[in-house]
């Protein structure tokens, strides 16, 4: 019991973000639909920013907001890894709308997005 | 002025790339215009910062973004091994933009545009990701140059949509697991900066979570420079891909990758701890099997296009094994084949673009009696052909000489065995083709771009073949230059200890 | 003494100018072949003008560029180089007549790529006949095979094609062994220039790392060389035109293949290193059994190209045999007769393009009586013949003399019955189209005769014919090729004696 809590308490969160990245790329690799395709990339591309925003926590750190009351850094989490995840954030954004204008031809093209169907249907 | 020749390289295009669809609403090639001024100002100061980085012995020119000192701001680090790089990418956009002018001449104002921004932003993209001296700065112009490549590649026809998504879905695994490398490197060390990682990252070099960084980083390259056996999307999207573009597609986009991953293990992991042993030993395994597996794949196709991807797979091979000896002459043969391997793929597809363009033919069995109707391209893709096989005088067997010694030295010697056997697959389809465009007789093909010029094709397209076959020979020729006053003054600390 | 000159390398680039001039002059074929001659020409003029200082002892050298960050790409003309150099310049000047003649009297096609090609392939013999280092060698052997595969593809149809397609094979092959071996050899050793005598010695790497690297090397020389059971190519190339098959299967590509295995053994690993690791007794054996069942195949050959390319098989094996016995009179006999050889050969081949250009028969059981006809031509292939067959007072005897006192001198009596053997064969295989020629009536009174006489063809002959004479009864004359080989094999074998005598 002892080493569950250990474990869930430093490293707990990490592997449900692991699990989360994995069922991302589950989902990508198993969908039978593009769009769902779409949605899972998405579920993976959060997993690796929830990683980031994971270990730029402290113990008993607040945002990093000037409060007034104490200037120490180590009472304020690490704010670099949310920088840096606002650009990912950004990036994902983009794919997303490139993905879906890729989907929307797609749809006028072939009909469907369906796997299988564009599949049958591209390699007519 | 030119002490800041290393940010032109990135933010001419990128200002032009943003104002093109502009410029194109105004008078259709204008955007055009200004977007290949913009890549021929980026080459100007790629040589301009090679010409400086050289004369200055191979010292790395740091250039701070804005005038904040890293490792808190983000910096440009320009060692010869970047600039050279940078060079070649800048030149072969210039080559393949001007290239791409008569394909677009018939469409509206939205296509000419976004077809030129779309290019702007893939060389910013590229250009970016060789220069930069911080690991996150590199996350940020691999997904500009894979964004801007998707659409590339969506433009080429019905076909290459499909192609483009599914290459967006494998690409965005990649770029991911590049970010989540990214993310231990910063949890283990607390810096992005390329230099200030390499010493910070020396007392974890054994720790597993290292471990685990090093495999994403290889599993995220691998899938972007297409890797065996995550390059299961090349042969569509090259096949695919809008054939103005397929040429620096082709030539450049696997490069930046392979680039970063050589500067990731040599550079900032330094090749000599134990997890390094593995990772190189893996890279060597793929190598060999890309190598192999790439040029049989290459050998069944009758797509001219599909064989050249395959044929990319298995130079990336090359590279890769290149990168795996772990000692001078394999680091040198690896660099020398980047350099040589754009040069010779980018001219194969220029010729084949450009058949396609003429002809609408792309199966490489009806390619019959092309020396007549277009020499140039033929002398071209002969001179590319045997690089390829790697044959003397031609760029190719200098880098497979080196990439040779590299293995003798090291003293795995089942590379070499490896090499001979992918020269000799390779000169099967390659001779093929050769016999196909000198021997068959004329297949009766169609002209869907009639050109009656001496040259075969518009000058726009005939200059830039030219002057890439040509500098296949002059690769050739100048390759002891090359690697004596470039390659050997950029080594890694690793081998000059 | 070593002087430092570019004249090795004006030798090498005229015809390389000469080939880009033709291609550039498609439109007026006399132009095109003015620019052939005036190549032959000079290039002759320059190796003959390094040949006196050559003769003294002294070597002219240059170096053109860097090639790797070690090597250079280095010409230099020692005298087994000279030996080659002067040959095959010698003889491209004939050859060059015999071609304009051949092509305009057949109408061939695509001439103006077959005289770029040509000019080519001759600027890679010189390169691989002065190169003074392996890289460089190398270079300029891939240059050959490159060059001569639009030869052999010259006819553009399925047989040419296929022919072609086996060429290829077999040298890309081989030339890729070759690399290998050369990045062993530079890795052990750490050079990679030619040095008389071998600069390999025992203490460099173990034995079965030298023999492996001596096979996979040989191997190269050997493809070109047409030493069986590697021979497969050099039939099926004969469907090239007649000048081709003549001048690079007689004399260039398959000379470079047996100047090879005499560079490796001689300037590579040498005759004391070899003799320690004893690999050259099984290059005896092959080149042995070479010599003779390429002759009983060659007796029982129709088409008359075919069968001067299965003598050419057996030929080459003598003087790769020469140089597997290691013994200083035997390395002599090996150079002479690669010079005997190649003008014998030369004038066979000339002869059966004349026959075949004028009446348009292939097989030797058609040729009856067209000695009438063509008498001057089946004269010299008579001649040629006897030479082959080693007849004193041509130059075939000479190369053979030594080349069975060398095996008496390497302890290895068995050859000398050999070569006897072998002579006697050869005599059994080319007199009977001597004998067809003059002595069997022709069925048909009319002869059909196609063109007219061409004396641009028939001189060239005449005039190889009389070199083999004149070389077979003045054997040092000018340009003193006895002389050449003599310092070659010394240079060779100095300090070592060859194993009994």
């Amino acid at each position: 019991m002892e080493v569950l809590n250990e474990f869930l308490k430093t490293k707990g969160i990490y592997s449900l973000v692991m699990i989360l990245f994995f069922l991302g790329v589950y989902g990508m690799v198993l969908s039978k639909n593009y769009m769902k395709k779409l949605m899972a990339m998405n579920v993976m591309q959060v997993a690796v920013i929830y990683f980031y925003l994971c270990f730029a926590q402290k113990d008993g750190a607040m945002i990093p907001i000037q409060n007034g009351i104490t200037t120490d850094p180590n009472a304020y989490i690490n704010p670099l890894p949310h920088g840096l995840m606002l650009t990912a954030i950004v990036v994902s954004l983009g794919t997303t709308g490139v993905a879906i204008a890729l989907l929307m031809r797609i749809k006028e093209i072939y009909g469907s997005v369906e796997e299988v169907e564009v599949l049958r249907r591209a390699s007519k | 002025m030119t002490q800041h020749a290393p940010i032109f390289i990135v933010l001419l295009p990128l200002t032009a790339s943003l104002l093109c669809m502009l410029f194109s609403r105004i008078k259709r090639d204008l955007g055009a215009w200004i977007v290949m001024a913009s890549i021929v100002g980026a080459f100007l100061s790629a040589c301009t910062v090679l010409h400086r980085v050289i004369t200055s012995g191979g010292q790395t020119w740091h250039y701070w973004m804005g005038g904040w000192q890293p490792p808190i701001g983000i910096e440009f680090a320009l060692d010869p091994l970047n600039s050279v790089l940078a060079v070649l990418v800048t030149f072969i956009s210039m080559m393949v933009a001007l290239y791409s002018r008569p394909f677009v001449k018939e469409e509206d104002w939205l296509h000419v545009g976004g077809y030129y921004t779309l290019f702007g932003l893939l060389t910013v993209g590229l250009c970016g990701m060789i220069i930069t001296g911080d690991v996150f700065n590199l996350y940020v112009y691999l997904e500009i140059m894979s964004l801007s490549g998707y659409g590339l590649i969506a433009l080429g026809g019905k076909k290459s949509m499909l192609a483009a998504f599914r290459y967006l879905l494998i690409g965005t695994i990649g770029a991911s697991l590049y970010l989540l490398g990214v993310g231990y490197l910063y949890a283990l060390t607390g810096t992005l900066n390329m230099a200030d990682l390499a010493q910070r990252v020396v007392p974890h070099l054994n720790s597993p979570l290292f471990a685990i960084a090093v495999a994403c980083f290889i599993i995220g390259f691998g899938i972007k420079m297409a890797l065996f056996p995550l390059h299961g999307w090349q042969p569509d999207a090259y096949t695919f891909a809008h054939p103005g573009a397929a040429a620096f597609i082709a030539g450049c986009m696997s490069k930046a990758p392979a680039y970063a991953m050589i500067r990731f293990m040599y550079y900032i992991f330094k090749v000599d701890s134990p997890v390094m042993h593995s990772a190189l030993n893996v890279l060597g395994i793929l190598g060999v099997a890309g190598i192999l597996i790439g040029s049989i794949m290459a050998m069944a196709q009758y797509d001219f296009r599909r064989m050249l991807a395959y044929s990319s797979v298995a130079q990336i091979g090359y590279i890769a094994i290149g990168m795996a000896m772990g000692n001078m002459y394999g680091f040198i043969g690896a660099v020398l084949h980047i350099i040589n391997h754009a040069f010779m793929k980018c001219s194969l597809f220029l010729v084949i673009g450009g058949i396609e363009h003429r002809f609408g033919e792309v199966n490489l069995y009806r390619l019959g009696g092309m020396n007549k109707k277009m020499t140039i391209s033929t002398i071209t893709v002969t001179l590319a052909a045997l690089s390829m096989i790697g044959l003397p005088p031609t760029a190719g067997f200098f880098s497979k000489w080196y990439l040779m010694l590299g293995a003798y030295t090291g003293q795995q010697y089942f590379y070499i065995a490896v090499l001979v056997i992918s020269s000799l697959l390779n000169a099967i389809y390659f001779f093929r083709i050769i016999e196909q465009m000198f021997v068959q007789r004329e297949a009766s093909l169609t002209e869907v771009h009639p050109h009656k010029g001496k040259l075969g094709l518009p000058f726009a397209m005939a200059l830039p073949i030219f002057v890439m076959g040509i500098g296949i020979l002059v690769l050739g020729f100048y390759s002891v230059d090359i690697v004596m006053d470039i390659i050997k003054l950029g080594l890694p600390e690793v081998f000059l200890r | 003494m070593t002087i430092i000159d570019c004249r090795p390398f004006l030798a090498v680039g005229v015809s390389f100018i000469a080939a880009v001039l033709i291609a550039f002059s498609r439109r007026w074929p006399n132009l095109r072949e003015t620019w052939s001659v005036i190549a032959s020409v000079l290039k002759f003029g320059i190796i003959l003008s390094m040949l006196p200082a050559v003769l003294d002892g002294n070597v002219y050298q240059w170096t053109l560029c860097q090639i790797t960050d070690t090597v250079g790409l280095t010409l230099r003309t020692d005298p087994a180089g000279m030996i080659f150099a002067v040959l095959a310049s010698m003889l491209w000047v004939p050859m060059n007549f015999y071609s304009i003649g051949y092509m305009r009297c057949n109408q061939e096609r695509e001439q103006t790529g077959y005289f770029a090609a040509f000019a080519v392939c001759m600027s890679a013999v010189m390169g691989i006949a002065m190169a003074s280092n392996l890289l460089t060698f190398f270079i300029f052997y891939e240059l050959l095979t490159l060059a001569s595969y639009p030869l052999v593809l010259h006819k553009r149809n399925q047989e040419a094609l296929m022919a072609s397609r086996k060429y290829l094979i077999y040298t890309l092959i081989s030339g890729q062994f070759f690399l290998a071996g050369l990045i062993a050899v530079y890795c052990i050793s750490g050079t990679m220039d030619f040095t008389a005598g071998g600069f390999l010695t025992l203490g460099m790497a173990p034995k079965w790392v030298l023999q492996a690297v001596f096979v996979l090397m040989i191997l190269a020389g050997s493809v070109k060389a047409a030493v069986m059971p590697l021979h497969g190519w050099l039939p099926a190339a004969m469907i090239a035109p007649t000048p081709v098959s003549a001048l690079l299967h007689a004399v260039a590509v398959v000379k470079t293949g047996v100047f090879a295995v005499l560079r490796i053994i001689g300037f590579v690993f040498g005759p004391k290193l070899l003799a320690e690791i004893g690999v050259t007794d099984v290059l005896a054996w092959a080149a042995a059994i070479s010599i003779l069942v390429s002759s009983l195949i060659a007796l029982r050959q129709d088409h008359l190209k075919r069968r001067l390319a299965f003598s050419t098989i057996g030929q080459l094996s003598y003087i790769v045999l020469g140089a597997a016995l290691i013994s200083p009179i035997s390395i002599k006999g090996a150079y002479l007769h690669l010079v005997a050889h190649a003008v014998m050969k030369i004038t066979l081949f000339m002869c059966a393009g004349l026959i075949i250009a004028r009446t348009h028969r292939n097989n030797i059981s058609e040729l009856y009586g067209i000695g009438k006809k063509l008498p001057v031509t089946m004269a010299c292939f008579t001649i040629a013949s006897l030479g082959i067959a080693g007849v004193p007072f041509l130059v075939g005897f000479i190369s053979k003399w030594n080349l069975c006192l060398g095996a008496l001198q390497a302890g290895k009596p068995l050859y000398v019955l050999l070569w006897v053997a072998s002579g006697l064969l050869a005599a059994a295989y080319l007199i009977p189209v001597s004998q067809m020629a003059f002595f069997v009536k022709d069925p048909q009174e009319k002869f059909r005769s196609y063109g007219e006489i061409s004396y641009a063809m028939l001189i060239p002959i005449c005039i190889t014919t009389l070199i083999a004479i004149v070389l077979g009864c003045f054997p040092d004359v000018y340009p003193h090729f006895y002389k050449l080989a003599t310092m070659a094999s010394n240079a060779v074998c100095a300090g070592w004696h060859g194993g009994w005598l």
